[in-house]
């Protein structure tokens, strides 16, 4: 059993400007698929910075880096910017209200096995 | 608008130098901009933040054709003809986007939307749509960016990231500048950031409420309660994660305030509880309002998102998340949305003005979208270009096209286009298609009365 996160997707500043270069250029592409963690969170689950996880909850799976958040995340909170990935793990259902929970995702996570 | 010309002896481009020109990257819609302009390239963005100068930097004229049909070059006209055609034959289709485009262009969207009797929402449903329903329910109460600048002695930024989503929100409007009554500028004012993460707005304010995610709208409501001098328990720290003692110092703070301001991104609306959430915010400033002045403001993402909200309302009554197919407007998000109509499978054709919903989209609506008939009207390429049956070059607003937009206020604000582009704008492309749809829909009524019948040929398809 793996333990539960909560996943934020969220705006970056650096995700708007290389938006504007094109969302094929590398600087987007590695901006939305690169998840921040607590560097705790981590360490006890010995990843190392830059290195592939399985992130996935009932909605979907998707393998990204990760690396600290530089002190912005506390322990059980993870951050990628919107993109392709995080929606990925959003589910269609909406509660009446036409946005779909889209922060405050439970997920899981696991090393990928090298 | 101010435009002087000028040679340069450097290059063969003549220089141009636009002042005042309007950045419509953010909500913030800053029209401060002074843009050095050589030929078909902006090369510099006097004022503009980081944000304002990778827009204004990033869209020169890309070499690609003015328009793909089925993934294959086409002229405008053909592909004007197909994208006219698709909307006739539909049965439901559905209008999203809009929030990067003019006015003008929304109104022509939204009249397509009409003759068809088709779905039309905007991105605001996946912003702050909640916040919309959120004033229906409980009120909004407002002020301009202006009013902010001048008297705002208090604020609280809930759920966002301004630091990174808004550079100039601080420096122009709320937290740094000099205002009438607030001559000292950042030195009048206490500024609160309530998130859950130690964003780079943490490192700007004076005071940082880390609350546990998905508990805005309890900490909204035990605001609420000591707002109006009611006893709380220490559980209010258990469930949010704030110690009540601070609470309660904060709530002192908003109470001797002049002038306060709730300003509250998509942490509030995109979490558990969405409407309800912004509800509680919002009627915590109106509650707020038997002690002194306060104000809540959603800080707008998109452009022109603000003045979709604007157009699609005085148009039809509602914001977004409406049905057009009986002949008057239904409004019910959860049901005429798009995330919900495309993830349900409902529709069978999209007109997708300015916005990638291929990219952003829940798996099941994409997986709809793909398999039907989608139009596309977008600068540049995208994974919903990609994917569409038609997919138009556009010009970009506010560099190559003049029109309106909404800045977050409701403020609208002209724009001053820095150079020409050889691609159609939206508004020129969405009328044209108009003109089709009206064409085709007017011969068949009038091929209906010399032939002794009276059909209604809007608000339902008709074969082309």
């Amino acid at each position: 059993m793996t333990d539960i996160f909560i996943l934020i997707p969220g705006r970056t500043s650096k995700q708007g400007t290389t938006l504007n270069e094109g969302k094929y250029t590398e600087g987007y592409q590695t901006e939305i698929n690169t998840l921040k963690m607590n560097p705790d969170d981590m360490e006890r689950l010995d990843i190392a910075e830059g290195e592939e996880v399985r992130m996935w909850n009932e909605h979907g799976s998707v393998v990204v880096p990760c690396c600290t958040g530089k002190n912005e995340l506390p322990p059980g909170l993870l951050f990628i910017s919107y993109g392709d990935k995080s929606s990925q793990l959003m589910p269609g259902e909406t509660h009446g209200t036409g946005m779909p929970d889209s922060k405050g995702l439970d997920v899981q996570i696991e090393k990928i096995a090298t | 608008m101010s435009i002087a010309e000028q040679p340069t002896n450097k290059t063969d481009n003549p220089l141009k130098i636009v002042e005042d020109a309007t950045c419509t990257f953010c909500g913030c819609v800053c029209d401060d901009i002074n843009l050095t302009v050589e030929g078909n390239q902006i090369t510099k963005a006097q004022n503009a933040c980081v944000l304002g100068k990778a827009w204004f930097f990033n869209h020169h004229i890309e070499e690609r054709p003015e328009a793909l049909i089925d993934g294959q070059p086409a002229t405008y006209e053909q592909a004007i003809d197909r994208a006219a055609q698709i909307l006739l034959e539909s049965q439901y289709a559905i209008t999203y986007g809009l929030s990067d485009t003019t006015c003008e262009a929304q109104r022509v969207a939204v009249a397509i939307t009409d003759w068809i009797g088709g779905c039309l929402d905007t991105t605001t449903s996946v912003c702050h749509g909640p916040s919309g329903m959120a004033f229906q329910g409980v009120g909004e109460v407002t002020c301009s960016l202006g009013e902010l600048k001048n008297r705002a002695d208090y604020l609280i930024y809930w759920g966002g990231n301004p630091a990174e989503s808004h550079p100039r929100h601080f420096t122009k409007y709320s937290l740094m500048p000099k205002g009438e009554f607030v001559p000292n500028g950042r030195k009048d004012r206490t500024a609160v950031l309530i998130d859950v993460r130690k964003t780079k707005t943490a490192k700007a304010v004076d005071i940082h409420l880390q609350l546990k995610p998905r508990s805005d709208f309890e900490l909204a409501w035990a605001l609420r309660a000591l707002a109006k001098g009611l006893e709380l328990d220490d559980s209010v720290e258990e469930k949010t994660g704030i110690p009540l003692a601070q609470l309660k110092e904060v709530m002192e703070g908003m109470k001797k305030a002049k002038f306060g301001a709730i300003l509250f991104g998509m942490g509030v609306t995109m979490t558990r509880g969405k409407h309800l959430n912004s509800e509680a915010v919002l009627a915590l400033a109106r509650d707020m309002n038997k002690h002194t002045r306060w104000v809540a403001k959603p800080m707008r993402g998109h452009g022109n998102v603000t003045g979709a909200d604007n157009v699609v309302s005085w148009s039809t009554g509602y914001p977004f998340g409406i049905h057009l197919g009986r002949g008057y407007p239904r409004f019910n998000p959860g049901e005429f949305t798009s995330s919900d109509v495309l993830g349900r499978g409902e529709a069978d054709a999209a007109l997708i003005v300015a916005s990638d919903p291929y990219s952003n989209f829940s798996q099941p609506a994409r997986d709809h979208l793909k398999a039907i008939n989608t139009i596309v009207l977008d600068p540049k390429l995208s994974e919903t270009a990609k994917i569409a049956k038609v997919a138009f070059t556009t010009s970009t607003y506010g560099i190559n096209e003049p029109g309106t937009v909404y800045r977050m206020d409701d403020i609208p604000i002209p724009l001053r286009p820095a150079f020409d582009s050889p691609y159609r704008s939206d508004y020129d492309i969405l009328k044209a298609i108009e003109n089709k749809i009206r064409k085709h829909q007017l011969e068949a009524v009038n091929a209906g009365l010399k032939a002794g019948e009276f059909r209604i040929v809007s608000g339902c398809s008709s074969a082309w």
